[in-house]
């Protein structure tokens, strides 16, 4: 059992900072795509969306071959950050992040564009300047559709499985997440131990998801 | 975290060749120092790509799998296992094409069938039979 709440920091651990990366990549990525204009923009929204839809295993195997160890940017990264991706919470960080990124960018781009330029227009009568623009109008008022992609984005991260396990594999207490835990237990016939991180995931998911509808009340509840 | 000396091996509890190298290393006495390096594989192919792609400096798999990949991989030591890794063929009984079943189990016992087991590997039908 002890070796549950060791996978579930490790979970959170990860999907925290997959979470973390996709907001800044997120939110930047959708409010450049929601704004710029240029030829073939919608390929590259279908491209950056590609994650959510592809199989796991394609990702896992993506990822192996971008970031592996003897990969151009696998191997420049570890001789010069000593940063090593392959089976490490890193790794497990960067396939959590790639797999949940889709979920983060629709919803930014999709709120960015309901933001009425004419507020940004104004602003910058008013003498702001670019960056102040995004961040004192545009990112509070798109702020709620973000929030709600940020959530949901997590609770993907949390439950990340094919990609993480090719590129993390399966080290308990060091990439072994719940849902790796999960199955390997289940796999192994050891009902008790899945048994015990089925319900701890379930209460996991339910908290974040009962979170994310206090934090993002719907349109209903806003006008009451 | 630097995992350079890492070798994977299959899951140890769920994987058939991660309960076989389980076996030989406890017995040997090295489980211990060997199970922190250890990177757990989804499957025996999985752990042979890792080796493969030089991701982990070695790894525990059939010599059935690692004669696949001669070109990038190579036999290190061949592990003696406790027990021969025998790989049963029946005919279910409550098979609709019984008939099918047993006509395709004596096919694999033929020489024909032996010889390309033979090809890859795979030793020969009674092997390690008491």
């Amino acid at each position: 059992m002890e070796g549950a709440w060791v996978a579930l920091a490790l979970t959170l651990k990860v999907a925290g900072w997959a979470t973390a990366l996709n907001l800044v990549l997120g939110v930047g990525i959708g409010f450049a795509m929601a704004r710029a204009r240029f030829p073939g923009r919608d390929v590259l929204d279908a491209v950056l969306t590609l994650p959510m839809v592809m199989p796991p295993t394609v990702l896992g195997y993506y990822l192996l071959v971008l970031i592996g160890s003897h990969s151009p940017l696998g191997g420049w990264l570890i001789q010069h950050l000593g940063i090593r991706l392959i089976f490490t919470w890193q790794g497990a960080v960067i396939a959590a992040a790639v797999v949940a990124f889709p979920l983060v960018f629709k919803a930014a781009r999709a709120a960015f564009e309901t933001v009425d330029p004419q507020l940004e227009d104004a602003a910058r009568t008013l003498g702001m300047g670019e960056v102040a623009v995004f961040f004192r109008v545009s990112l509070p008022l798109a702020w709620h559709g973000i929030l709600a992609g940020v959530l949901l984005s997590f609770a993907r991260a949390l439950g990340e499985f094919g990609a993480t396990l090719m590129v993390a594999g399966s080290i308990p207490g060091r990439t072994q997440t719940l849902s790796i835990a999960v199955y390997e237990s289940v796999q192994a016939g050891q009902d008790d131990a899945a048994n015990f991180l089925v319900a701890v995931t379930s209460i996991v998911c339910i908290a974040v998801l009962l979170s994310a509808g206090r934090l993002v009340p719907g349109r209903i509840a806003r006008r009451e | 975290m630097r995992a350079t000396g890492a070798s994977p091996i299959g899951l140890p509890a769920s994987v058939p060749v991660g309960r076989y190298t389980k076996g030989v290393l406890e017995s040997a006495g090295l489980w211990t120092a060997i199970e922190t390096k250890m990177v757990g594989a989804n499957t025996v192919r999985q752990a042979l790509d890792y080796v493969a792609r030089a991701e982990v400096d070695a790894g525990f798999v059939y010599s059935t799998d690692a004669a696949l990949m001669p070109d990038k991989v190579k036999v290190a030591i061949t592990v003696p296992t406790q027990k021969p890794i025998l790989y049963p063929v029946v005919p279910i009984a409550a098979s609709t094409n019984a008939a099918a079943a047993t006509k395709f189990v004596e096919f694999l016992l033929s020489p024909q069938a032996q010889a390309v087991l033979a090809k890859y590997g795979f030793g020969k039908y009674g092997f390690g039979k008491p």
